[in-house]
């Protein structure tokens, strides 16, 4: 007989992590559910914030009905100090900042791991679209899921070996309609709540709106350029854009306008056509290859530099240990600094980094 | 292995003769015991039986019960009953509580200060959290509205020197209220030459059920009615009586009088091996309220460096239902103000404990919770 093994379920209260927990019921594991209360700036009941009581009752919900017993843990603290604080200086700083990403690579598989292991948790299971195969010497590889439109690898690509040797992603194989069936197959209450959209901690007005209310310093407005130093008018703070962004900038041009650059030290905004939106490589920092070490570079490996972003043909040279730099096979348009940048070989998480700068010909 | 219950302080199971009791008043009996017709009429027969034998058993001559929805509205009855008979622009306080009190008091208290303006002074306590008469009396003056002392804590199981806070009210010719909900579950209550005013007891901290209890009060305390309805409970409690609650309330009580010595006796062997070994085996951990005044079924600890609800999480893992200080399922960790009013500071405060046995707990049980419990907490400062 299989030793019966102890598993924590992070709960949300959504239909994945529910789903998640209920195929581990179904496989015989010994079943935990934990809910992280992770800090909001304003604990509404507006849904998919995931610290709402509504969020709670559901996932207890779940808990009772699958017969498992389920806590919810305080976290705020650490998700203020971690997440959130960050998330709001990378912001000043003209980053866009993704903080799901260090989110599940400091809270989740940090903070709650040692939670989970502490508690005698053998595994910590989450409804995670990602895949992880063990090979033959015992390492570790992270998968993209077989869901492409719910993959979920590039915010799963900080965790290291420990934390993969210690998680089980029981959705990867999955469609995300599938799940929805399996909901139903279960009876879950859950099954047709729509997924969750915005970051978690930010409200329900949107980044931006939660940015500018906790006084982001640099939404104060300044002018709009264009590469010739031309003024074009007035922006609203630089908060408010991305590199990339058309919407909310100017309209009245023959063609539309895209932010290219933001000048935090002038507070101006550079904007151009879509032809001047060519990047042609990026440099990373703070490097995490899965496998621990770094891979021979002398391959052609994919990129994401955004969750949404179409993988792109790269090569990679070292910077230093921990930075790099990647040239892309063809200019792309959506690079940004402080989002991620997501090393594929195929199907495989090879590694990632946050994006320090983007290079371009244009400007 | 089977799950280990300990949190009678929580509840308490049904017993199952009262559960017997209770059930023909659900299909057979059902009648509203405020109907003229017969039906009626043995409804109204059985709540008024129960109300005689509990006050019987209270030995309360000179009382009158009013059957409530449990521990929380009594509390609310008396404190709202009373507070609000008087006028509100005096310049005495309307009410005096413990800083030790239940949250059905202490809420109620603070409402009553936030949304009516009403003056609510607060005691004293030591480190056990007992009330200081001494405190009491030099807070005391006639004008006082009420007084309202927990009998037994729910927290940490110190008993308050009830009669006496009652004898110097009475002196005064202030009325006094206590939260009798725990100490009910265990002590022998006399009324009848006491001093009390008003007490609140609900029936399922005595393996009676839940969503029945009482507020019994002196013959001639007038109490403004919160709950306005049919009429019943003369007038103070509207609202069509429970009446298999209240027979299961009356069936739970007898019994408990019945047993109440030998359960006390077996709960008090099991509570001071739990308090003695904790002390022994655990280092940096303190008992929690009197060492010897408190609730026959009671242990309370906190533990340096551990987190209560943590705590409460991995024993009900291993198989042990417990409780912190500050009960929260919601993950929203406060120290627990009664905590802090007996002087415990706040990182400290946050690692409580609470283990509280009752009639179905085994020595073997408690054996096997006090062999988990030194590696658990270990465990968990191991983890910081």
């Amino acid at each position: 007989m299989v030793e019966c093994k102890n598993v924590v379920v992070a709960m949300s209260g959504g239909v994945d992590s529910s789903v998640a927990a209920a195929l581990m019921v179904e496989n015989g594991y010994n079943v935990t559910g934990l809910m992280l209360k992770l800090w909001t700036s304003e604990c509404d009941h507006e849904a998919n914030a995931c610290c709402t009581p509504e969020s709670i009752s559901l996932a207890r919900e779940v808990a009772t009905q699958l017969g498992f017993p389920f806590y919810v843990i305080d976290t705020k603290e650490v998700f203020k100090q971690v997440v959130v604080d960050h998330f709001i200086q990378a912001s000043q700083q003209g980053r866009t900042p993704n903080p799901c990403y260090l989110c599940n690579q400091k809270i989740r598989w940090g903070f709650l791991l040692d939670k989970a292991t502490t508690l005698g948790a053998d595994f910590l299971v989450t409804g995670h679209y990602g895949q992880i195969k063990k090979d033959t010497e015992n390492h570790f590889h992270l998968f993209k899921a077989n869901d492409p439109k719910k993959d979920q690898s590039y915010v799963l690509s900080g965790l290291n070996q420990e934390q993969l040797s210690k998680t089980l992603f029981p959705l990867g194989k999955y469609l995300k309609s599938e799940v929805r069936d399996l909901a139903d197959s279960y009876s879950l209450r859950v099954a047709r709540k729509p997924d969750s959209q915005d970051l978690c901690f930010v409200g329900s007005h949107g980044y931006r709106s939660f940015l500018n209310s906790i006084g982001s310093e640099t939404a104060i407005n300044g002018l709009i350029r264009n590469q010739d130093g031309v003024v074009l008018g007035e922006h609203t703070g630089l908060t408010n854009f991305t590199i990339g962004q058309r919407k909310g900038i100017l309209s009245g041009f023959k063609d539309p306008l895209y932010v290219l650059k933001k000048d935090m030290d002038k507070n101006e905004l550079i904007v151009g056509g879509s032809d001047l939106l060519n990047f042609t490589g990026i440099t990373f920092s703070e490097a995490n290859w899965i496998a621990g070490t770094v891979p021979d570079l002398n391959q052609n490996f994919d990129i994401k530099v955004r969750y949404k972003a179409n993988p792109v043909n790269v090569r990679i040279v070292a910077i230093d240990e921990k930075s790099f730099r990647a040239d892309f096979e063809y200019p792309i348009r959506d690079a940004t600094p402080g989002q991620i940048a997501v090393i594929y070989l195929n199907n495989e998480v090879i590694g990632s980094g946050i994006i320090e700068t983007v290079l371009c010909e244009g400007i | 292995m089977d799950k280990v219950y300990l949190d009678y302080a929580a509840t308490t199971p049904l017993d199952s003769e009262v559960l017997t009791q209770m059930l023909p008043f659900f299909c057979d009996n059902y009648g509203n015991p405020s109907s003229v017709h017969y039906f009626g009429q043995i409804a109204e027969g059985a709540v008024e039986n129960a109300r005689e034998s509990i006050l019987r058993l209270l030995d309360a001559k000179g009382y009158e019960l009013v059957f409530t929805s449990g521990g929380t509205e009594s509390d609310n009855l008396a404190l709202r009953g009373i507070v609000n008979s008087q006028n509100n622009d005096r310049n005495e306080f309307d009410l005096i509580i413990s800083p030790v009190e239940h949250p059905a008091i202490d809420r109620t208290a603070n409402s009553l200060e936030a949304r009516e303006n009403r003056k609510i002074n607060k005691l004293r306590v030591d480190k056990y959290g007992m009330v200081e008469i001494d405190d009491l009396t030099s807070r005391l003056t006639p004008g006082v509205s009420l007084v309202s002392v927990i009998y037994a804590n729910n927290e940490i199981g110190t008993i308050n020197p009830v009669e006496k806070i009652a004898k110097e009210c009475s002196k005064r010719g202030v009325l006094f209220h206590t939260d009798a909900v725990q100490a009910a579950a265990h002590l022998k209550i006399s009324l009848t030459n006491s001093n009390i005013s008003l007490f609140s007891i609900g029936a399922h901290k005595f393996y009676g059920p839940k969503g029945v209890g009482a507020l019994i009060k002196k013959k001639g305390v007038d109490i403004i009615p919160h709950n306005s309805g049919g009429g019943q409970e003369n007038g103070i409690r509207g609202g069509t009586h429970n009446v298999p609650g209240i027979v299961g309330f009356q069936r739970a009580f007898e019994k408990l009088d019945e047993k109440r010595d030998i359960l006390f006796k077996k709960n008090m062997l099991l509570r001071d091996l739990i308090i003695e070994n904790v002390l022994r085996t655990i280092p940096d951990t303190y008992l929690t309220g009197h060492p010897t005044e408190r609730l026959p079924n009671h242990a309370s600890f906190v533990f340096d460096g551990v987190k209560g609800n943590d705590l409460v999480i991995a024993l009900d893992m291993a198989g042990f239902a417990v409780s912190s200080g500050s009960a929260c399922k919601v993950g929203n960790p406060a120290p627990s103000e009664v905590l802090l009013a007996i002087g415990i500071p706040d990182n400290l405060a946050l690692g409580a404990l609470r283990i509280t046995v009752g009639n179905k707990t085994s020595q073997e049980d408690v054996t096997r919770f006090l062999a988990v419990l030194p590696k658990t907490v270990s465990n968990l400062r191991k983890s910081k």
